[in-house]
């Protein structure tokens, strides 16, 4: 049986891309389902509020409910708007931000990864570049101030960030030595240290770029309601918004699974060369098992009988897909899926925490921590890494080149902290200058 | 046979869409139509096996350039600009300009490709990738000619930068 399926895949080996694309078309589209849920449970926790409650134990039913109503809503195309434009428009947000996750490995073996590019990290910069018209055409085409005004300032965030967040990934290929993804990961599997180690400017420097790129809180300035009442996409509705909200989520996610990819080792297990810490490979179980655990806990406390036994049955379930993952062959297999997994989702809480945390920049603001000092750190971090790799010569030992590392991520921040810090204007020579 | 009726597709979108971007009147769908050519173009070089090229189509141009043309048109005022018939003055230059390049292509074609001096194309050596070899190329081979581009450009920007500016009192 095995070996038929080894024929299968050698025979079709465009079914079986195929196959695979619509499985990850699937879970992605579930995963972003539930990071709208995820997003307005944990901010409302942060707030000291319950969340959604009403559909389903938890609002657990929610998702398929708001995707419901999006559906059936009526879908408003304004009084001289571009129609062919602002049809389009959400489309190409949505595909630019699918069509990056061909190229993501989930795992060491070709059975997790649909493809691997050789130039496989310039198509993610360039594919992910592109939904910016997705946000650019629909903000014009609706031919409205808010959405016009959104998408101006949308256009020039975006082109801002995209400078930093490039160069930081220039840090990485010079030290993985490979555009491809999967030699990137495979590289920080062999050196035994993880990239964010040997760049941890660089990730700092991607992360902001990343929150800027999703226009995520703090850098929402395209969407603000305070000012722009939804910016980009105020005149959307129905399905063609719901087009845009799976967007910018799936964007989010993407820069997640990136950011997991080039900085935090993609599929490996954390500490992967230290025996002493295998026990870290139970962890997909035990974690089923605590899930069943807690989902049990609240069953019981579920006044409504239905939701009980509902969340009964879920803890059942996690309770028999533990005992199914415990089995010595399915633990070893579910393992580089599961870190994988595990990592993006921590990301993806870190997302949500900063919409809670942090207020919103203003717009000078947001150009400065842009090209002030993102950018001058970007440049700083690529030639100290330029240098560090070309001092420590071929095959260096890890610490040295740690430590290496170290100290000039150290240096390029504290001089280029010293050089913008000394030639910023303060704020009232500002207020003087532009006379507001 | 799958090569070429893809570049077959390739090239006819990829020159529709080229008259589309010409005979639009609103310049923001010419832009659209921009996005169409300069896409199908980067599909040919992947075609010819230039992934860097494709890449590099794809992020400079779709998404760098045109993404500022689009910011550009975005300010302007689209209507009085649709209503302006495009080419008032200069389609007698275009069409001598389109004639010439018509008969070039037919002498070309009536005499066939044996009878020009065309290079060998060179093919970069199996166990490097295209990125590789134009990165060797452009910074062990031509260092010099690709350092003397950059600090062109570097002061064009500087300059305009300098020219945009606001002077503050």
């Amino acid at each position: 049986m095995f070996n038929d399926a080894v024929q299968f895949v050698e025979n079709y080996p465009l079914l079986v891309a195929a196959i695979k694309i619509v499985i990850v078309f699937l879970v992605l589209s579930g995963v972003v389902a539930y990071m709208v849920l995820a997003e307005r449970k944990v901010l409302a926790f942060m707030q000291a509020r319950l969340g959604p409650m009403r559909v389903g134990p938890w609002g657990l039913f929610q998702p398929a409910a708001d995707g419901l109503k999006l559906l059936l809503k009526e879908d408003i195309i304004p009084a001289g708007a571009d129609k062919f434009v602002f049809l389009i428009a959400p489309v190409i947000s949505v595909v630019a931000a699918f069509t990056v996750f061909a190229v993501i490995p989930y795992g060491p073996s070709s059975a997790l990864i649909i493809t691997d590019l050789n130039v496989g990290l310039l198509f993610v910069v360039a594919v992910s570049s592109l939904g910016i018209y997705g946000i650019i055409l629909g903000g014009w085409a609706s031919n409205s101030h808010y959405p016009l005004l959104g998408s101006l300032r949308s256009a020039a965030q975006l082109v801002s960030y995209e400078i930093p967040a490039g160069m930081a990934i220039v840090g990485v290929l010079l030290v993985s030595n490979s555009l491809s993804l999967v030699k990137i990961v495979e590289a920080q599997q062999s050196s035994g240290l993880w990239n964010f180690f040997l760049q941890p400017l660089g990730f700092l420097i991607f992360l902001i770029a990343a929150v800027a790129e999703t226009n995520r809180n703090p850098f929402d300035l395209p969407e603000a309601e305070s000012e722009l009442t939804a910016g980009f996409h105020t005149e959307y509705s129905g399905f063609r918004f719901a087009l845009y909200f799976m967007a910018e989520y799936t964007s989010m996610v993407l820069v997640s699974a990136l950011a997991v990819v080039l900085f935090w080792g993609g599929w490996l297990r954390p500490f992967a060369s230290v025996a002493a810490l295998d026990f870290l490979n139970y962890l997909p179980p035990v974690s089923l098992l605590m899930i069943a655990g807690v989902v049990f806990f609240f069953a019981r406390r579920n006044p409504v009988p239905a939701e009980k036994w509902f969340l009964v049955a879920v803890a059942a379930g996690s309770a028999v897909l533990a005992g199914v993952v415990a089995v010595p062959v399915v633990i070893t297999a579910v393992q580089p899926i599961f870190w994988f997994t595990a990592k993006v989702f921590a990301l993806l809480y870190a997302f949500i925490w900063y919409r809670a945390t942090f207020p919103r920049y203003r717009y000078d603001q947001l150009m400065n921590v842009g090209w002030r000092w993102l950018i001058p750190l970007a440049l700083g971090n690529l030639i100290a890494t330029a240098c560090v790799l070309w001092w420590a010569g071929p095959n260096p030992g890890r610490l040295k080149l740690f430590f290496a590392m170290l100290a000039a991520n150290l240096a390029v921040a504290i001089v280029v902290a010293l050089l913008v810090g000394w030639r910023s204007p303060t704020a009232a020579a500002v207020e003087k200058q532009t006379g507001s | 046979m799958l090569a070429q009726s893809v570049f077959l597709i390739l090239a006819v979108v990829a020159l529709s869409s080229g008259v589309m971007v010409i005979t639009r009147r609103n310049p923001v769908h010419s832009v659209i139509w921009l996005i169409v050519t300069l896409f199908s173009v980067g599909g040919i070089f992947l075609l010819q096996y230039a992934q860097f090229l494709f890449a590099v189509q794809i992020i400079l141009y779709v998404g760098g350039i045109m993404v500022l043309y689009l910011f550009v048109i975005m300010l302007i005022r689209v209507e009085t600009v649709a209503k302006q018939a495009p080419y008032s003055r200069q389609w007698a230059i275009g069409l001598g300009a389109v004639l010439v390049l018509a008969c070039e292509l037919m002498y070309g074609v009536y005499k066939g490709v044996e009878s020009f001096h065309l290079g060998t194309p060179s093919r970069p050596p199996v166990d490097m990738n295209n990125t590789e070899a134009v990165a060797g190329v452009l910074y062990n081979n031509y260092m010099l000619p690709v350092e003397i581009a950059s600090l062109l450009l570097l002061v064009a920007m500087v300059g305009a930068v300098l020219m945009a500016k606001k002077r503050f009192e």
